[in-house]
This record gives structure tokens, sequence and C-alpha cells, in this order.
């Protein structure tokens, strides 16, 4: 018994501060395989090119009049088959975790001005002055497959510990103030979906988190599912990713609180 | 392969399983207005693998169920999604709910005037996915406890029909999100084998190393969180971390903490490069160092053993009959383990002991868990200083036409298995998943009976299954 409780004690004050420097250090790197946010160019297609389209497993990339590429993030799984194929260079990874977007359509990329994700600003003035240092989120898995539940509740740990800005994970909707829903809300979770939604107390906020919860990620167009939260219930805010990084959900979370310092759109320490 | 009347098939494979035999699957092919079924059986003893089929069938057969309680939720699963009746099977009721509302469930009940029940979920109170949990109790005693899934369910199943599609890794990848590389690897194990070409053994061997991790990975979070349920935690907060350390190295192979995109069909999309696997070993020596000591705490602590031991128990003679797989099947003292029993790809080269312990209980599917990190651990140390050569992709045919296939590989749950079956053309007119979580629930319900239902968070998370695995 006191064997283990020197033990971990000692460890502990050997092992010091365990959890991440950001938001107030720089954010770390992401895997270097990982490739972050995509940057759609249109300009640089040529004509008449779809290759791009017939790679995409979740039909994310439209080609539209005069030949103008979109890729929805959204319903990216960032699987890169895309960038892989492109001739021209027009899909690329900008290693960038940032991803999070307030409005569907900034997550629309490829026309001038809009090669990137538009990024979530804060909430209104009401509500960040109610959340903004204490945030209590109902998590709802509605079809998700367990990574984006893996990789949000990563963030409670000390690695990220969460609970430095008032951000915790709550066991009853009556406790919330906010729901974060993972998976693309199967017909078979919807019900529960809408029960936990009106069980949580007004004012609410919404968190779409993964690829699935957007727009049905793997599963888009299947019978089976709603294609996303925002089907049965008002979205404040999107989190692309199959699934995110925890660094991509984080940043989502503390941008919506407007937590994060102003910082420019790459750092350049993590640009390659 | 003969085809065999329904009663004939019940017959056959009702004698395989009394004679050692595991269920592995047992589902329907349409064939027209009828159903054809299939069963494979694995004989672990003398690691082999038996399959056959009946005749396409209409209305009923004799349930299997009633030989072989193991076949009890495959016929469920085949009645409704076929409609084909198991005549006398003793519970036949939906698993899915692949039609109609999920609410339409009739519970087992328990009568007497002191007897009320509980009912749980889907929505649960941590970041975990939905099911439902029904208790009958007799104060705080669980006399029965009755699971109900299909909350997750995304037609997986349905839309692999006619592939493989654009989507269809995307989609194996994701029947168990926390499994992508044991699905994907039987996944890609099937389409080589309909295709007749096998993956380069630079690539077995690199697919071999990200399944130990994702073991790792598993394993870890689950001493983490058994620890974290007991309230200890020292080890809870070491092993949350060290179980990202784990999921990392997955990201250092691919990019992804999951695994995404590392498996294809005909090998692996990233090579595993000497500097690469240099920076691997490094880490992975330091996570293990990590595991192990936050290991050493939590079985070292009076307090845990306490909580742990005699809690929720599962005799070896309940896991046979149910037909239970993995680190919840050891537990139990069953020596079961596909990368020993049929031992594929880089698992051939590289054989891992099995773990085992023998009472079943939460403190034997924890030390399971701890046995088998440590064991993975070692593998990978050996593994990665001795890569093979040669390159990790190669060219795959479309998979042969009016096919079998059947593959198994031991994800860190227990045994994933794919069956397919190709048409004319090749496409698949049939893809069957059955991940591990499709055997073990059952071991869960069971192990709470006579518990306090005050232990079921602990019990549940000490199986740990999946519910998109099971509801696909």
């Amino acid at each position: 018994m006191t064997m283990f409780a020197l033990e971990t004690v000692s460890y502990r004050l050997l092992s010091g501060r365990q959890t991440v420097a950001y938001p107030d250090g720089p954010a770390p790197a992401l895997p270097e395989r990982h490739g972050g946010a995509l940057r759609v160019d249109g300009s640089k297609c040529s004509d008449g090119c779809a290759a791009c389209v017939s790679v995409c497993p979740t039909e994310a990339i439209t080609v539209g009049a005069n030949d103008a590429v979109a890729l929805d993030v959204g319903r990216c799984i960032f699987c890169a088959a895309c960038v892989e194929i492109c001739p021209t260079g027009a899909i690329t990874q900008t290693n960038d975790h940032r991803l999070a977007s307030r409005r569907r359509e900034d997550l629309i990329l490829g026309s001038p001005g809009a090669e990137e994700v538009r990024l979530a600003g804060e909430l209104d003035e009401r509500l960040r002055r109610l959340f903004g240092r204490s945030l209590r989120l109902r998590e709802v898995s509605a079809g998700g497959c367990n990574a984006c539940e893996a990789d949000t509740s990563v963030l409670g740990t000390i690695g990220w510990d969460i609970g430095r800005f008032g951000i915790q994970f709550v066991a009853s909707p009556r406790h919330a103030d906010g729901l974060l829903i993972t998976g693309p809300v199967s017909q078979n979770m919807r019900g529960a979906l809408e029960k936990t939604y009106a069980a949580v107390p007004q004012p609410k906020i919404v968190i779409a988190v993964g690829a699935c919860a957007i727009a049905g990620g793997p599963f888009v167009g299947h019978p089976e599912v709603c294609d996303g939260a925002a089907a049965v219930v008002p979205v404040d805010l999107f989190i692309p990713g199959c699934p995110p990084h925890p660094l991509t959900i984080l940043d989502g979370l503390l941008r919506l609180l407007g937590r994060l310092p102003e910082e420019p759109r790459r750092a350049a320490d993590r640009s390659r | 392969m003969p085809e065999w009347s329904g009663e004939e098939l019940v017959d056959v494979t009702a004698g395989k399983l009394a004679r050692g035999g595991r269920l592995c699957a047992w589902f329907g092919v349409p064939e027209g207005s009828r159903t054809r079924l299939v069963a494979v059986v694995a004989v672990d003893a003398d690691k082999t693998l038996a399959a056959a089929r009946s005749e396409p069938l209409l209305h009923s057969y004799p349930s299997l169920t009633l030989r072989s309680p193991q076949a009890h939720l495959f016929e469920r699963e085949v009645w409704e999604q076929h409609g084909l009746v198991p005549d006398g099977h003793p519970w036949l009721k939906p698993v899915r709910f692949n039609h109609g509302p999920a609410e339409a469930r009739e519970f087992f009940r328990v009568e007497g005037g002191e007897i009320h029940e509980v009912a749980v979920g889907p929505v649960h109170a941590g970041v975990i996915e939905p099911g439902h949990f029904r208790f009958q109790c007799h104060g705080e005693e669980v006399l029965h406890l009755e699971i109900a899934l299909g909350y997750q369910h995304r037609g997986v199943e349905r839309a692999l029909l006619g592939g493989p599609h654009r989507a269809t890794r995307h989609q194996i990848e994701t029947a168990a999100g926390d499994t992508s590389i044991a699905h994907a690897t039987a996944y890609a194990m099937l389409i080589e084998a309909l295709a007749g070409t096998e993956a380069p053994l630079r690539a077995q061997w690199i697919r071999a190393i990200a399944l130990e991790l994702e073991r790792l990975a598993n394993h870890a979070g689950d001493l983490g969180a058994l620890a974290s349920d007991v309230a200890f935690l020292p080890t809870a907060a070491a092993c949350g971390k060290v179980r990202g350390d784990f999921l990392n190295l997955t990201a250092l192979m691919c990019g992804n903490r999951f695994g995404r995109g590392l498996v294809r069909p005909g090998g692996c999309h990233y090579d595993l490069e000497p500097a690469r696997t240099a920076r691997m070993s490094e880490a992975l020596r330091a996570a293990l160092a990590e595991l192990d000591r936050a290991s050493v705490w939590l079985w070292s602590a009076s307090s845990v053993r306490a909580r742990f031991e005699g809690t929720g128990p599962l005799s070896s003679a309940q896991a046979t009959e149910m037909g239970l797989v993995g680190p919840a099947a050891r537990a139990s003292s069953l020596p079961r383990d596909v990368r020993f029993d049929h031992p594929a790809g880089w698992h051939r080269f590289a054989p891992v002991a099995v773990s085992v312990w023998p009472d079943g209980d939460v403190f034997a599917r924890a030390r399971v868990r701890w046995l088998e990190s440590r064991r993975s651990g070692e593998l990978l140390t050996h593994q990665l200083v001795a890569p093979p050569a040669g390159g990790v992709r190669a060219e795959t045919d479309r998979p042969a036409a009016d096919a079998l296939a059947i593959a198994l590989v031991e994800g860190w749950r227990g045994e994933v298995c794919h069956v397919a079956l190709t048409d004319a053309e090749g496409s698949f007119r049939r893809y069957k998943i059955i991940d591990p979580s499709f055997h073990n629930w059952i071991g869960l319900a069971l192990a709470l009976r006579g518990q306090a239902i005050s232990d079921f968070p602990l019990c549940n998370k000490s199986f740990n299954l999946s519910y998109c695995g099971f509801d696909l």
C-alpha cells in the first residue's frame, strides 16, 4: 500500500507538467503524414479535368459550370485520394490543424477567396459571457464509430486537460449548456437525440464533430442515417475530420468560446 | 460444396460444434425469394476452418440454438434480415431493428412483488456509444440483464453489396472505428484471396505492427478506464496518456491515430522506413515503460483487488457455451486466439503466446489485457528491428467470380471475421462482418447475474464491447 502511494506521488512530482502548453504556447505539430486542412485553388484546375471527382469516396467534390471545382470539407474524410490524383496541385494539404467553422457553407472550398475553410468566430457576446469560462457539454454518439468519441474524450486526459478552460462533459442533458454530437445520426438514434436536445435548458449550443456528424461521412446517403446532426437539430459549430485530431477539436471549442489569441493563418514553424 | 437441407446443415454444424468447434459465422444469402444459409465453424485445436451451406430455404428450418446456444444471436439476425424462422428458437426477436422503431421492444421480465426494473440508455453518462440495458433487480441484486442494441445501425453490410465500391474500404474501416486495422486487414485479406494474390511480406509486417499497436492502445485505455471506475486515479491518469502515445505511434506510421488508410487490398499505403522505425522504437520503449509502471500500481493496490476480484464472474463453461472470443474468453481460461490458432499474415512468422487467466472476473479480464499488452510490446520490440525487405504494394486483380472467401483476424476485442461471396461478375453478392462484440455482449449479460447493479459500469468496462461493430 505505502509502496505505490509513495511511488505514484514521487512519479508525479518528477514527471512535472504533462499537459500540452497550447494555447499559451505553440500548438503541437500534427503527425507528418496527417496533412491537416485542405486548400483548394480552383483557378489551377485544368480544363475538363474531374479526376478528383471520380476518386472521392464520399462524393465531396463537384465540378460545376465553367469547371468550377467545389470541395465540401464537411463531407470529406481526408483520405487524400484527391490530393494524390490532382495533376495540377489544385488540391493540397496545408498541415494546419484548424478546420472548425460556424456555417456549413464556410466548409466549401475552391472558389476565389474561398480556397480554405473560413474559420469559426466566437459566440455572440451574450452567449460568450455565459459559456466563455464554463461550458458543460452532453456528448451524444448517434451512429459514431468510436473514433470521434475517443478523440473527444481524450481531451479530458492529462495531456490536454480541457477542464482548465472550464469545459466539461456531463452525465445529463439537464446539467448541460449544449450537445456535442458524433456520428451520422442513425435513424435508430434520431428520437433519442431529439429528446436529449429538448432536455438541455435554453440557451444551448450544438457542436457537430467529424465528417459523419456534419454530412454522414462514409455512410452519406444511406437510408439508415440522417446524413448528419443538422438534419435533426440546429448546429452552431462544425469540426471536420475522420476523426478530427484532438487538437482540431480543441481549437474549435476554444475558437467558439473566444479563448484563442489572434494568430496568423499558418505559423511559420509548422509550414512544410 | 454440397447443398444440405436445412435439417442436415443444422445437424452437421451442431455435430462440429459439439466436437469442440466454434461458430464463427451463420448467415443468410438471398436466392430469389428463398434464403441460403452459410455456416463457418472454426476447430481451433486442429487449426482448421469448416464451411457449409444449405439449399435455398423457404419459411423455416429447425433452430441450431436448441443444440448449440452460441448460435442464438446469429439465428435472430438471419430471421431479422431474411424472415427465415429458426423453429424452436427460445428468444426470437430483432437484433438491430433494421425495420420499425427501436422502441418496439419486449423485454424479458422477472415477476414478483419486490422485483423492480431499471432501464438505462440509449444515451449514456459518458462519452460513449449508445445502447439500452434493461435490468431485472431484487434490491441491489441483478437477476437478469437484457441488452438491446441496434441504435448505431448505419446499413454497412447492405452498402457493401455489389462492391467493392469507392467507399467500401472506408465503410469497413469505420464498421468499428477503434478496430480499423483489424477490420481493414480482414477486408484486404479477403480481396487478396479472391484475386489470388498475397500482399508483399513487408506489407504483412507493417499490418502486424499496426494491429499490435491497436491492441496496445486499447488495452492501455481499458486498464486506465477500469482504474478510473474504482477511483484509482494514478493508473487512470497515466493510462489515459499512454493510450494516446500508442495512438500517436499509429499516426506516425500513416498520419491517422486510428490507422485509417494504412491497410489496403494488395498491401499497405505507406512504408515504414528505417528512420521512422527508429523513432517508433524509441517512443514505444517509453510508452511501454509508462504502461508497466502504471500497471504495477494497479496490481499492488489492495483497494483495486477488492473491487476487481470476484466481480462479474463468467465461468469457462458459460464462455464455451456462448462462443465467446478474445480477452473475455481468455479471462475465463479459454486459450483461443486467432493469432495462435489460425495464424495469417506476419503472425505466421511471429507467433504470440496466448494469454489466459482462470477466474473469469473483472480482475481476470484486466489481467489478460495486461499480459497481452506485455506480449504485444515484446513482439513489436523484436519485429521493429527485423523488417523484411521489399515493397509494400502489389497489384490486385478483380475478385474472382462465384467464389467464397473467409478471413479471421485477432482484433483487440477478439476474432474479427469477414466472409465474402461474389457473383458472376466478381462483385459482392454478400459481405458478412462479424465483430467480436457480436459474440461477446451475451457474456456481459451473464456476468451481471447475481451482481450488484452498482457494479455494472465496472463489469461493462471490463468487457468494453463495440456498439457500432455489433450494429453495423
